[in-house]
């Protein structure tokens, strides 16, 4: 029997949303990447002598506009927040970070995600025009 | 069930060469989510110009794509996310009981697969740059 590495204890709740958040993930991160560097892909700016393709504000604010995308954006901030700061806090406990130090890491991670989340959502509703 | 195993620590790198697929794969796994989560606080932080106007945020991320050290590291980015992509999905497969005898060889697979993924973008991030 093949043997199992995994930083989680398994069965737990955060073990369960680790994995929940990368299923939604993989499509997501791959349909971000392909969508902003190979169909508008940002470089295409001055080098190419190409300026209608040129990354800019109105592009972004137009996707942003969209309510279908924007929800995706922001669901996908606060699954690659959790998913992120969940992987880090795991690997930490996995290298033997415990009692204080672990409580205290535990919430200097989660204050960092709830900010993190806060500023994205901030950046999200000024790019749609909201703000 | 999965049975124990005691894979030591990280830290004794000097067995580095004792180290199976699987623990790469754990190593490789861990390197790239740092990478991964230090560049979302970073791609919201850039991305916060936008609160300063819309020139700001154009001429920010034009500025950024003009520098070819950007595109480089745009290159390496999409390494480390399709490898944390890859294995990730490899990890599910594991998780879920599936394809265990196979793990070694799916881990070696997405070694292969994301080489491929990278060099066939290179033309991509590099348009106009070189």
């Amino acid at each position: 029997m093949a043997d199992h590495y995994s930083s989680f204890e398994r069965g737990g709740r955060r073990w369960l949303l680790q994995r929940i958040t990368a299923v939604f993930l993989i499509g997501v991160l791959a349909f971000h990447f392909v969508l902003l560097h190979f169909v508008n892909h940002a470089a295409e700016i001055e080098f190419a002598g190409n300026h209608a393709a040129e990354i800019e504000f109105a592009g972004t604010q137009a996707r942003m506009q969209n309510v279908g995308y924007f929800s995706l954006m922001w669901t996908f901030l606060v699954t690659a927040t959790f998913h992120g700061v969940n992987g880090v806090y795991n690997a930490l406990i996995n290298q033997g970070l415990e009692g204080t130090q672990k409580k205290v890491v535990a919430a200097v991670l989660t204050i960092a995600s709830l900010l993190l989340i806060l500023q994205g959502t901030r950046v999200a509703l000024v790019m749609s025009g909201v703000l | 069930m999965s049975q124990g195993y005691d894979r030591g620590a990280v830290e004794s790198f000097g067995r580095w060469r004792e180290f199976s697929a699987g623990m790469w794969a754990w190593i490789l796994h861990k390197f790239t989510g740092w990478i991964l989560v230090g560049y979302l606080f970073t791609h919201i932080a850039v991305l916060s110009t936008a609160t300063g106007g819309e020139t700001m945020y154009t001429t920010t991320l034009q500025g950024l794509e003009e520098l070819l050290i950007v595109r480089f590291l745009e290159i390496g980015l999409l390494a480390v996310a399709v490898f944390h992509i890859l294995n990730g999905i490899r990890l599910l497969f594991v998780d879920l009981g599936l394809g265990l005898t196979a793990q070694d060889r799916s881990f070696y697979a997405s070694l292969v697969l994301t080489a491929a993924i990278t060099v066939a973008s290179i033309p991509t991030f590099l348009g106009g740059a070189l």
